[in-house]
């Protein structure tokens, strides 16, 4: 037998861990057709012998993959798991999804997974969830922290008082998931449909039941439930509206009905809605919940009175992030990197000997090692940077702090159009651009995440420091910090002023509102976190494989061979070197309009650190003598087209890697496109009014 | 709908309780605040506000939500 079920549930209600927990490795990770919401669906196989139910038998996986087909006492499932929700309205993505999936597709069953210790918010989904009439189970979830704190629940009474089976479970530690497994089949298997609750009452059970009986045809027609359309035309709900196509007349009386009911209650019907649907949850609760002694959110008050105190909270904050940061790209995270890299050399090292001594052709080996292998290696070593941010972004968000990081800083990203949660992103862009743009992930909507997409890259990322630390030698005397400071102070106002533009221009109107959950404080689960490392690292090394790796290889063989296809002695005859010397007059208004600077900034599009030994290569000398620093004096004839050079580094579109994290996270190829074409034109722009400012004021 | 001199939840101070009266906002945001229990009837608490001033830090229905100034001040109390 097979069965998909469906897994809805509220943020933090620890529908992730259940997730995880039922279907171990076997996951998929894909968008929702036709919209950019995130879809992860999984498997499980499971075993029956009497009333016992065991979850995921290895041998069996291993037999069902050799084709065969599965004995009568095991039943195969698909789980789906649908985003992370609080409500079925018609006004966010996620939302309109999970309905539209569950009254479309028609999955076997739907579990919800219920925070049990937050129960009053959690049920207000399950209400909704009920009235689409579909075969569902309550998982109540985080029964052993209702224990600790001394609460009882009553299953029974509840499985009465909702009309479906209810399951208490711990998912973080397996408790209770063979029986909800057992359960949700049985639901299956039976095709139980919820009993129909009736939680209204006077005016409001009067507008309900008049409205399900005037359009039971349309949405018969249609073919959904006319309680649930009932129910959403109750609270003027428009998809519904159009989904019904209701005769004119129809639709005037639901208005009639609706504006009476209004006068009646002198509340709003949306309102009405949610405050049955409240009521009925705190009756519900009065009769199933015993409170213990406890008192509630005891342990996250007393942690929030340090973590967001008025005074502390934003040092012990700073105080994080300069860690986080620290371990990323500080001596834990270079050291780990650096040997990574080493590693990644010495298999590149060895497999060019072996060609050697294999007399494979010189291009082909020039092309393997040179063009493959080194340029793959190379972003092979962003790998443990990615892997260390993730492991403590993921410990931060697990445990919860992340919400009160977006808390703190929300009121400075607002000002030009973001919200707190954009802060990681930021701050992880001074580092690298393809870590920080991943973490964007973490944002809630697509807009946002774009938007700091955006900006992201206007931080000054680490491989542009040796850029940096070269001119500075070479023009600054040496004046190292505050050179650095300037050129990353620019980065900072070059992002506050595309904000403010973008917030003006492109994303204004439908800023989500800041609405957030701030959760309890929880200890991550190492299957969590892991899971997390697993899905950032793998993702990347796909993306290193395809778009990178195509890259890599377009460069090399512009840079090896001459239009004529011949190998290229020397860069300047190659292909890149004729495109340079084509691009070069574009530069010439900002000052460095010289074919090795045209060059440098081709390279590093590649990635930055080729800025320095493309330099290098063209002036035909060593990047750390002091040869080098005669030989950029003569290719930047003047300190204004150093400093020139030196902005236009600074801004223009990142690397190829971080294009294609960009492209990945933005979901959108042309968006992606769109947005390092603009940060290209933005830093030319800026070159050369400092080039021009400059030259009238004398300085040139 | 009635208020005459009308208080909000932004006029909480820390500490404060109240019992919320109306809710307003436009259609998204309206529909959200009530979705996130913020009906009218309901308890809330003003925990904190955030050390920067904005936003706000309320506890109702045994949870805590974060939402803006700006947004609070569509939500009437009496006190």
């Amino acid at each position: 037998m097979s069965y998909t079920f469906a897994l809805a549930g509220n943020q933090n209600s620890g529908k992730t861990t259940l997730f995880n927990q039922l279907t171990g490795s076997n996951q998929h990770v894909g968008n929702w057709p036709g919209v950019t919401v995130e879809q992860k669906t999984g498997t499980m196989i499971h075993h029956h012998h009497g009333n016992q139910t065991h979850i995921g038998l290895p041998s069996i996986r291993r037999r069902r993959r050799r084709g065969r087909d599965l004995p009568e006492e095991f039943t195969d499932v698909n789980i789906v798991d649908l985003p992370g929700i609080y409500s079925l309205s018609p006004y966010s993505m996620e939302e309109i999804v999970s309905r539209n999936y569950i009254v479309r597709d028609k999955p076997d069953v739907v579990i919800n997974c219920v925070d049990a210790t937050n129960l009053e918010r959690n049920l207000y989904l399950t209400l909704q969830l009920l009235e689409l009439g579909r075969p569902t189970v309550v998982a109540l979830n985080m029964m052993d922290e209702v224990r600790h704190r001394g609460d009882a629940i009553d299953i029974g009474q509840m499985e009465q008082a909702l009309g479906v089976p209810v399951v208490a479970i711990a998912a973080r530690r397996g408790e209770g998931l063979d029986e909800l497994v057992r359960r949700a089949t049985e639901t299956a298997q039976s095709h139980t449909l919820p009993r129909k609750l009736d939680i209204c009452d006077g005016a409001a059970h009067k507008a309900l039941h008049a409205i399900i009986h005037l359009i039971e045809p349309e949405a018969r027609a249609a073919d959904i439930g006319a309680r649930y359309a009932a129910t959403k035309l109750f609270e003027g709900d428009a998809p519904m509206m159009e989904q019904l196509r209701l005769p004119p007349e129809t639709r005037h009386i639901v208005e009639e009905i609706l504006a009476e009911m209004e006068r009646e209650l002198d509340m709003e019907r949306a309102a009405v809605m949610a405050d049955t649907r409240y009521r009925f949850i705190e009756k519900l609760l009065a009769a199933c919940v015993v409170r213990g002694a406890d008192e509630q959110g005891g342990r996250s008050d007393r942690i929030d009175s340090v973590l967001t105190h008025r005074v502390l909270a934003i040092p012990v904050f700073l105080v994080m992030m300069l860690l986080v940061f620290y371990l990323t790209f500080g001596p834990l995270g270079s050291f780990l990197a650096d040997g990574f890299a080493a590693l990644v050399q010495d298999g590149v090292n060895l497999v060019a000997r072996a060609l050697e001594s294999w007399g494979v052709a010189e291009w082909v080996r020039d092309l393997m090692v040179n063009g493959v292998l080194t340029g793959v290696g190379s972003v092979l070593s962003f790998l443990p940077t990615i892997l260390i941010l993730f492991l403590l972004l993921s410990i931060l968000e697990d445990s919860g702090y992340m919400a009160r990081a977006a808390f703190l800083m929300d009121k400075p990203l607002r000002k030009i159009g973001l919200n707190g949660r954009a802060f990681i992103p930021m701050m992880m862009g001074f580092g690298c651009t393809v870590p920080a743009v991943m973490s964007a992930r973490s944002m809630n909507t697509q807009r946002d995440r774009r938007f700091t997409i955006m900006l992201t890259p206007f931080m000054s990322c680490g491989a542009k420091v040796p850029i940096y630390a070269l001119f500075t030698r070479a023009f600054f005397g040496g004046q190292q910090v505050l050179v650095m400071s300037l050129l990353y102070l620019a980065g900072v106002l070059a992002a506050v002023v595309s904000g403010l533009f973008l917030k003006r221009v492109v994303f204004h109107g439908d800023a989500s509102p800041f609405l957030m959950e701030l959760p309890k404080y929880r200890l991550p689960t190492a299957r969590n976190v892991g899971r997390q490392l697993w899905d950032k690292g793998s993702d990347f090394l796909k993306r290193a494989f395809t778009v990178i790796f195509l890259a890599t290889l377009v460069v090399w063989f512009l840079q090896s061979f001459t239009f004529s296809f011949r190998a290229a002695a020397s860069v300047q005859e190659s292909m890149l070197g004729s495109i340079a010397g084509l691009v070069a007059p574009v530069f010439a208004p900002a000052g460095f309009g010289s074919v090795p600077a045209a060059t440098a900034v081709l390279t590093g599009i590649m990635a930055k650190e080729s800025v320095v030994s493309t330099l290098a290569v063209i002036s035909g000398v060593d990047a750390q003598s002091t040869a080098m620093l005669t030989a950029i004096r003569g290719v930047f004839p003047s300190t204004l087209s150093a400093v020139s050079f030196l902005v236009f580094v600074l801004l223009y579109m990142p690397c190829v890697a971080a294009f294609a994290a960009m492209r990945r996270e933005m979901e959108s190829g042309r968006v992606a496109l769109a947005t390092v074409l603009s940060q290209t034109g933005l830093a030319w722009l800026a070159a050369t009014a400092i080039y021009q400012v400059g030259r009238l004021l004398g300085l040139g | 709908m009635t208020e005459s001199v009308r208080r909000t939840l932004a006029d909480l101070k820390p500490g404060d309780r109240a019992t919320v009266a109306t809710v307003g906002g436009a259609e998204a945001l309206h529909r959200r605040l009530l979705d996130m229990g913020l009906t009218p009837g309901v308890q809330v608490l003003l925990q904190k506000t955030a050390p920067l001033g904005d936003p706000l830090e309320i506890h109702l229905r045994g949870y805590a939500l974060t939402l803006r100034l700006e947004d609070a001040r569509n939500i009437g109390i009496r006190s």
